[in-house]
């Protein structure tokens, strides 16, 4: 059969079950464009290249499938390497499609033209340049097979030009790139690992996004019952225990209740499960866990070793590990540990503030009125940590958030991606003004189809979380953290096209409930207090239990 | 062996434009130190072998982990066997003064 190489990307991309594309068309990827109009992808045009990489990653978060995205050359391209790092710090598939000058113009510093492959090899988990349309036939498949095998992460593909435009006798086309099979874990290391386990009388359980990548929120949980082991999670394993079980201690680290910590730092066992002992999640390194004997369970081989050298460990596949393992570890209640956990949950009982307008309450208001099944995507700052603290987060894929790089502008286009992948649920945003305004521009793709996304801004007229380092660490110099202009963004999102907005301390339930009970989208600005603080909070080289306190 | 100041790792790697990139890159990005390169063209030319000339210290295990996760590397051998003083004579090799 003839193919342009364009109408060939487009058919292998349908066959790898992308269904929807979000991108911007430009110069150098027209003939893509063009390809993309004569098929069935439904494509969504975002209004900045960064807003189609979070898209494609609000897709692949929230559905554990790789997703697409396209950029043109040159800004198109350089505009959507955040996105891509984003990506690669937290572990999401992602399938990021660039157009590039024909292949006779590279190197001539061309329209447009800039060195997209050179650019994106520290920020991607592999690339590819394109130079023929034969070689799609691997490429495509490949990169697919890249960025959902073992550590998933996102692989660009830049395609110039003429490999776009060029025909191509194609009889067969490949079967589409899946993940490999990871590796298995070794008996005798999950027997050794079983034995801990056993003769542990504090064990904790440290759970992070690997768990949700590797889908074994049923295996933690199953452990964590069986053998009466504690969980502490990382931000971005939230989801992996349900709010409920009392097992469940809730998020560690920078922003860990104090409760959370203390048993960190009182656990004899620390059984590490799809985490990097990141340096949110650990504080001072040396003073992590001091106490215990660690158990590391990553896919990523690198991972082991890399910050805390464990005791015994397995590059593996969590779920395939612990279903092993779940079989071979004691049944215990451990009522001992169990019994000096709840005289800490007594002695440090995690209160909620007073004050009605402070922003946890604000963040368990909403979650209180929206439905439970409701995917949430949080921006970057202090409202992430309030949302991250105090949502009821049910289920992984439920709380979407950029754990490693931190980048704001991540929740709107990220909503986007969860709204187009999961029509019918409820989407909410849970913003700052500062995140809001980098990526608003999406309000306009947000308005054109019409998505079901509830945008919630914690108005603060801040960079909340600058604010609050230089109050504590900078002698309370405040620098660039208050911002002089105040926008009024339910009038902005009205000029878009959505409904719009403003709640003013105190704030009116009533009218926060018929807002969010709004069919379509709506930005809802709220007022919160100008300079509340997020508590606990453990200084920069400090270990997790010399945080400071605060209300919590 | 152990007690010498650098070590070789010994890639195999797909001879392509883009495989020198990625192996530097990984260097400059975790900050490994990258004392020297050999690297040329081995069979037909479909595959190069690389040797890397590194601090041998306690980085040396991650340096090797990261190696081996690039995609264009095919294999990667800390070769404590082999005569490093090859980096030393290279001008000299090359007919160089």
């Amino acid at each position: 059969m003839q193919w342009s190489g364009a109408s060939l990307l487009i058919e292998l991309l349908k066959r790898q079950g992308v269904g929807i594309v979000g991108g911007i068309p430009g110069g150098a990827n027209l003939p893509l464009y063009d390809a993309l109009g004569q098929s069935s992808l439904r494509h969504i045009l975002v209004r900045h290249e960064q807003a189609g990489g979070f898209l494609a990653q609000g897709m692949a978060r929230s559905t554990g499938g790789a997703a697409a995205c396209f950029a043109t050359s040159g800004p198109g391209a350089v505009n959507l390497l955040t996105a891509i790092a984003d990506a690669k710090l937290d572990s999401i598939p992602i399938v990021a499609v660039t157009g590039q000058v024909a292949t006779g113009l590279i190197g001539t510093d061309a329209f447009q033209e800039v060195d997209t492959y050179g650019m994106s090899i520290p920020v991607t988990k592999h690339n590819f340049l394109v130079r023929t349309a034969e070689e799609l036939l691997d490429v495509v498949p490949e990169a697919f097979r890249v960025a959902l095998s073992g550590w998933q992460g996102p692989v660009l593909i830049d395609m110039p030009k003429d490999v776009q435009q060029a025909a191509i006798d194609v009889a067969d086309l490949p079967p589409p790139g899946v993940a490999d099979a990871a590796q298995e874990a070794d008996g005798a290391v999950l027997a050794a690992m079983a034995r801990l386990i056993a003769a542990s009388a504090r064990p904790v359980l440290y759970v992070g996004g690997g768990v949700v990548s590797s889908g074994a929120e049923a295996e933690v949980r199953a452990l964590s019952s069986a053998c009466g082991i504690p969980v502490v999670s990382t931000l971005m394993g939230l989801g992996v225990m349900p709010p409920s079980d009392p097992l469940n201690l809730g998020m560690l680290g920078m922003h860990g209740s104090r409760v959370t910590n203390l048993v960190v730092d009182r656990a004899d066992l620390l059984i590490s499960l799809g985490v990097r002992f990141d340096d949110r999640a650990t504080g001072s390194v040396a003073g992590f866990a001091p106490r215990a004997r660690v158990i590391h369970m990553d896919i990523d081989e690198a991972e082991i070793g890399k910050i805390r050298r464990p005791d015994i460990s397995c590059g593996c596949d969590v779920k395939a590990a612990l279903r092993r393992l779940n079989k071979l570890a004691a049944h215990s209640g451990r009522q001992d540990w169990r019994a000096e956990i709840e005289a800490l949950r007594a002695e440090h009982p995690v209160e909620v503030p007073g004050d009605e307008s402070h922003p946890a309450n604000l963040v368990r208001r909403i979650a209180s009125i929206v439905p439970e099944s409701s995917i949430v995507t949080v921006d970057v700052g202090q409202h992430q940590m309030w949302a991250a603290q105090w949502w009821p987060v049910r289920r992984p894929r439920q709380f979407l958030t950029s754990g490693g790089l931190g980048t704001m502008g991540f929740s709107v286009p990220a909503a986007m991606g969860a709204a187009l992948a999961h029509p019918g649920t409820p989407v909410i945003v849970v913003t700052g003004d500062g995140s809001l305004l980098i990526n608003i521009q999406e309000l306009a793709t947000i308005a054109e189809n019409d998505l079901d996304i509830k945008i919630c801004v914690f108005n603060n007229g801040h960079l909340g979380l600058v604010r609050q380092q230089q109050e504590l660490f900078y002698g309370g110099r405040y620098v660039a953290s208050r911002f002089q202009s105040r926008p009024d963004f339910a009038a902005i999102a009205k000029g878009f096209g959505i409904h719009g907005c403003t709640l003013r301390i105190p704030h009116d339930e009533g009218a926060l409930r018929r807002a969010l009970s709004i069919e379509g989208p709506v930005l809802i600005d709220i007022e919160v207090p100008e300079t509340e603080n997020v508590y606990p909070m453990v200084p920069p080289g400090k270990s997790n239990v010399e945080a400071i306190w605060g209300n919590a | 062996m152990s007690t010498l100041p650098n070590t070789i790792v010994k890639l195999m790697v797909r001879n392509h434009p883009g495989t020198m990139s990625h192996v530097t890159g990984l260097f400059s990005r975790r900050g490994f130190n990258l004392e020297g390169i050999l690297c040329a063209p081995v069979d037909s030319g479909m595959d190069s072998a690389m040797y890397l000339l590194v601090r041998n210290d306690e980085r040396l295990e991650q340096i090797v982990k990261q190696l081996a996760k690039l995609y264009d590397v095919k294999s990667v051998v800390v070769q404590d066997d082999l005569d490093h003083t090859v980096f030393n004579r290279i001008e000299q090799l090359m007919g160089g003064s």
